[in-house]
């Protein structure tokens, strides 16, 4: 009945997720000037984490929109859970 | 004149003000009529105004936090009940709901679900209840006028109130197969609205009434677990009216798969749904909302900022995890701060059986051995090369 497949992505509570490689995480810790284990995490096992495919030790690049601060940009630790 | 005063804002905030900053600055200096220099100087001051508001390192925004929620928390009223546009349905609101967030409960008191309808769906009351009936749970029971067990015969009749039936889209034939299904018996229409189920075995009183119990809540349609389901109309963003449902009971995962739905828009005042079908990010926006909405519905001036520390802390390990003895407070690395919270006893016997060390490195442990508190300036400790007269060239190892 649905004409085309819902993703999770689509959902006003979601906000834009981006995979971020192995590869670029260095880059990325030094430009927040932060450590691995001081960044927030997110599982292999959540949804939209699945969607994307995301594989532990990657970075998630999420950008939230809020009524407050208007465009703010946090990275997620994927992990295995 | 406006591109140059964007383009200063720009040059100038964008690497330090947030997004919400520089939009406001740009939108008051464009009414102003001021030169570039002008401009320039204000955007100046903007950042330092900023800069200096910002919290300072060593700051202890976590018990600010804490006392800036808790002291409004105290004039809460205790049992609030908010009617959610219509009398029937309630949802709880209030220092219960608080609690209920932040100790992160499965199954919320009053779960309720917002449901948002697809274009098609949207615009007409009729479409937009047949959305309604295919989501609202119908047993027997909603559309029976009677249901009798006959001990004599060893059978159950039904007798359906056609109005019910009408109201909630069934038709006899739609019962008939729903009480097969069961598979009690032969299964056999008497009359118009009437059934009559022939127990396969005869039995006592007790196994006819028990029979009796599981047909009448034999289910006939809709979806597990939502009660009630209530059209409201409302403006959209668009400014057109549109009819949205409104749920007593939740069921996100289910009711995202009825065909009709709006399945970008439909949410639940579920954490633990939420988390479950749309991921942690979600999850923290449903607790921000869940949160703000107690504090705003019952007057309470309380800084998004710290509502926004609270749900961090709670989704930070990618999970939803409570404040309290079984997320937050219990998974401290120190197990003095731990014993000062809750069950004093039970934590220092297992850290002395394991022979455990604390590094004193939190507030509460250095508390209880009387340190100076690493807060603010205690934060900051000296290492002094004693052998050589160099200042020390060592990093900090604090906060590793």
């Amino acid at each position: 009945m649905s004409p085309k497949k819902f993703s999770v992505l689509d959902h006003v509570l979601v906000p834009k997720h981006e995979r971020i490689p192995i590869s670029e995480v260095p880059k990325v810790l030094k430009e927040i000037n932060a450590t691995i284990n001081q960044l927030p995490l997110i599982r292999t096992s959540d949804p939209v984490a699945r969607e994307l495919g995301a594989q532990p030790g990657e970075l998630i690049k999420i950008e939230r929109e809020d009524e407050y601060t208007g465009k703010t940009i946090v990275y997620r630790l994927v992990v295995i859970g | 004149m406006d591109s140059v005063i964007e383009k200063v804002v720009m040059e100038k905030g964008s690497k330090v003000l947030p997004e919400s900053i520089l939009k406001e600055l740009i939108e008051k200096l464009k009414k102003r009529n001021v030169t570039e220099e002008e401009a320039k100087k204000i955007v100046e001051l903007v950042i330092e105004v900023y800069q200096n508001s910002l919290v300072e390192p060593g700051e202890p925004i976590g018990t600010v936090t804490a006392q800036s929620i808790g002291e409004p928390g105290t004039q809460m009223t205790l049992r609030t009940f908010h009617y959610a546009g219509v009398r029937e349905l309630n949802v709880t609101l209030g220092l219960p709901r608080l609690i209920e967030i932040v100790d992160a409960r499965k199954v919320p008191s009053t779960p309720m679900m917002e449901v948002f309808l697809d274009e098609e769906h949207r615009y007409d009351r009729e479409k937009a209840k047949e959305v309604a009936r295919r989501i609202e749970f119908t047993k027997v029971e909603n559309v029976a006028n009677l249901v009798e067990a006959d001990l004599y015969t060893g059978s159950i009749v039904v007798e359906l109130d056609p109005e019910m039936l009408a109201d909630k889209g069934l038709t006899v034939k739609d019962v008939y197969n729903a009480l097969k299904k069961l598979n009690f018996g032969e299964v056999e229409i008497t009359d118009e609205y009437r059934l009559e189920i022939r127990l396969k075995e005869a039995g006592d009183l007790t196994y006819i009434s028990k029979k009796r119990e599981r047909v009448l809540n034999a289910k006939l349609k809709g979806i597990t677990g939502i009660k009630r389901a209530i059209i409201q109309s409302r403006k959209g963003a668009d400014g057109r009216e549109e009819f949205v449902i409104i749920t007593d009971g939740s069921n996100l995962p289910q009711v995202l798969k009825v065909p009709g739905v709006d399945q970008s828009r439909t949410r639940t005042n579920s954490i633990y749904e939420t988390e479950e079908v749309l991921g942690i990010e979600a999850a923290r926006k449903v607790i921000i909302n869940e949160i703000m909405n107690v504090l705003r519905e019952q007057g309470l001036d309380v800084d998004m900022r710290h509502v926004l520390l609270v749900a961090d802390i709670m989704t930070q390990t990618g999970r939803v995890r409570q404040i309290g003895r079984h997320g937050v407070s219990g998974e401290k690395t120190s197990f003095l701060s731990k014993a000062a919270f809750e069950m004093t006893t039970k934590h220092l016997f297992e850290a002395s059986t394991q022979g455990k060390t604390d590094d004193l490195k939190g507030v509460t442990e250095n508390v209880i051995v009387g340190q100076i508190i690493p807060v603010g300036t205690g934060m900051i400790e000296l290492y002094v090369n004693v052998e050589g007269n160099s200042p020390a060239t060592n990093e900090n190892k604090r906060g590793e």
